[in-house]
């Protein structure tokens, strides 16, 4: 469905170039995967690449075939693929149902717009009048950002870190939307996330490193190696911790 | 009823009901107190058990007088101009009874197809008693193509007795090439001032807005909040002069889009006579945000369709 064939991407930082993601090729098939590895190396990079949110300086991304590197966002979004943001974007005078409309592509009943509200553990009436500004929590924007890719329903949908400022209370239940996107709507998902539950659905789990995939395999391959390596802190276990 | 305001002129009667479908969503004769005025001359009027207007004998205008404890009454006093090269002046009164609680649409459209100028000046006086409460809704519009401008200079006085509320939204959507818009309030004692502007230009229309309020009273308070968006050549600039003289909290906050070739200049004035006086001036003025623009288009919206999306819901 996704394709990457051999994408690079770099910055400029103090007019030194920084190779953020280093000749990349990757395929992702009609299936949930998540894309995990530490801070800085190059996650959502990768995923704001796909969306066309950045340009790679080389290489080529492919969406069913299509050769997508030199279209717009519009594009790709209208040719079938949505993102949610890690940070969601406010609008001053825009309000939560005007959103979820414009992603459903329609003019919404409000009962239509409430039904994508409640399926992300918000109290639609609460919120439909709402504006989506600085009067949200930070979990309250991420649910609002989840329930406009229900409302789109598009074959890939894109999530950059959906899990950061939800409370763990609400987690389990986010995770069964996530799945029921995959498994109900026929969308397919790719996850950006450190979260083991998140990882744990997942059906391919890519491990990145310093903008390189440095294990690519299923969630039974990858994930028991990743809680290994995240409980190795050398000092800690030099002080007689376990390691 | 549909409204009539030319019997003569169908034609001219036409441009009338398009003018006050822009300003004031009016298709038909309101119901309760209304002062229809078209090209300088007073044409319609109706009054209540409440409401009184009284056409003033020395100047041109109206005094609009409501009665003490008067609930859900509604006053319209729209101004339309179709003449090109009229200059309209006008002096409109508002005094508003003990316990009062109503609304009052205004607004002034001017239909410009010639090349002469034409202005309205309309200064109005509010006088609102103890405890009155008013909701003044204030639209301003301009349309024609002729090389005349279309002038609105607002002046808008406000005496605010103790316990009084007044609540003013005032947009100025599109079409007014000159504005200058004056807004002067004085507060007594828990009197409370909120302001909505919108304000939007384009070519090269110029939009000039001052407030000057003095917060005189003890536990007085005003939120002004300016919202506007500047396109092409336009200049705008927002003055706002705030006076706390007592224990008080006033914001006033200036709030911009801009686009292309545009300007915007905010001013704050405010000055803290009293030790318990609270005041806050914002001002944020620039470009429309390059990650608004993206999450929208990530929606599926051309680049244009998001840009026209996030105007329209800033100026609603």
């Amino acid at each position: 469905m996704l394709e990457l064939k051999n994408v690079s991407f770099s910055i400029e930082e103090n007019g030194i170039k920084k190779r953020i993601i280093n000749d990349i090729s990757l395929k992702i098939d009609d299936n949930f995967t998540a894309i995990t590895g530490p801070n800085g190396s190059g996650k959502s990079t990768l995923a704001k690449l796909a969306m066309g949110l950045e340009k790679p300086e080389s290489g080529q991304i492919l969406f069913k075939g299509q050769d997508i590197t030199n279209l717009s966002i519009s594009e790709r979004a209208n040719l079938g693929i949505s993102f949610a943001f890690q940070q969601p974007v406010k609008f001053k005078g825009i309000t939560v149902f005007d959103l979820i409309s414009l992603a459903a592509g329609k003019k919404l009943t409000i009962d239509e717009a409430c039904e994508y509200l409640s399926q992300v553990g918000l109290c639609a009436m609460d919120y439909v009048d709402r504006e989506l500004d600085s009067s949200l929590s930070g979990g309250e924007l991420k649910r609002i950002e989840i329930a406009m890719m229900i409302a789109r329903g598009t074959e890939l949908i894109i999530l950059d870190e959906p899990e950061a400022g939800i409370d763990l209370w609400s987690f389990q239940n986010l995770v069964n939307v996530f799945q029921e996107m995959h498994d109900v709507a026929q969308s397919s998902i790719l996850i950006i996330s450190h979260q083991e539950r998140i990882l744990n659905i997942a059906d391919k789990i890519v491990v990145l490193d310093e903008g390189k995939i440095s294990r690519i395999g299923s969630k039974d391959d990858i994930l028991p190696d990743l809680i290994v390596a995240s409980n190795a802190c050398e000092h800690f276990a030099l002080k007689g911790g376990k390691k | 009823m549909t409204l009539v305001l030319d019997k003569k002129d169908p034609v001219k009667n036409k441009i009338y009901q398009n003018l006050l479908a822009e300003i004031a969503d009016m298709y038909e004769t309101p119901m309760g107190a209304y002062n229809f005025r078209a090209d300088g001359q007073g044409v319609q009027k109706n009054t209540t058990a409440n409401i009184d207007i009284v056409t003033k004998t020395d100047k041109p205008g109206i005094d609009i007088i409501i009665k003490a404890n008067t609930k859900n009454e509604s006053v319209h006093i729209p101004v339309v101009i179709s003449q090109s090269g009229l200059s309209d002046m006008v002096y409109n009164d508002f005094y508003i009874g003990e316990n009062a609680d109503i609304t009052i649409i205004a607004g002034c459209a001017i239909h410009n197809t010639g090349d002469s100028d034409s202005t309205h000046d309309g200064i109005h006086s509010f006088f609102l008693e103890k405890n009155a409460k008013v909701k003044y809704v204030e639209k301003h519009y301009g349309e024609g193509e002729g090389a005349g401008s279309r002038n609105l200079n607002p002046k808008t006085i406000i005496h605010m007795k103790e316990g009084s509320y007044m609540e003013m939204d005032s947009f100025q959507i599109q079409g007014v090439d000159y504005t200058k818009r004056d807004t002067e309030a004085q507060l007594e004692d828990k009197a409370i001032l909120i302001v909505n502007e919108k304000i939007m230009t384009g070519k090269k229309q110029y939009a000039e807005t001052y407030f000057h309020v003095d917060l005189n009273g003890q536990d007085s308070s005003t939120h002004i909040v300016s919202r506007s968006v500047a396109k092409d050549n336009s200049k705008q600039v927002f003055l706002s002069k705030l006076n706390g003289n007592n224990r008080c909290n006033g914001h006033t906050e200036c709030d911009a889009i801009i686009m292309d070739k545009a300007v915007v200049t905010a001013i704050p004035e405010v000055t803290s006579n009293h030790v318990d006086a609270s005041l806050i001036h914002e001002a944020v003025i620039g470009k429309i945000a390059g990650e608004q623009l993206n999450k929208l288009m990530t929606l599926g919206l051309s680049e244009e369709e998001a840009e026209a999306n996030i105007i329209s819901g800033f100026m609603r």
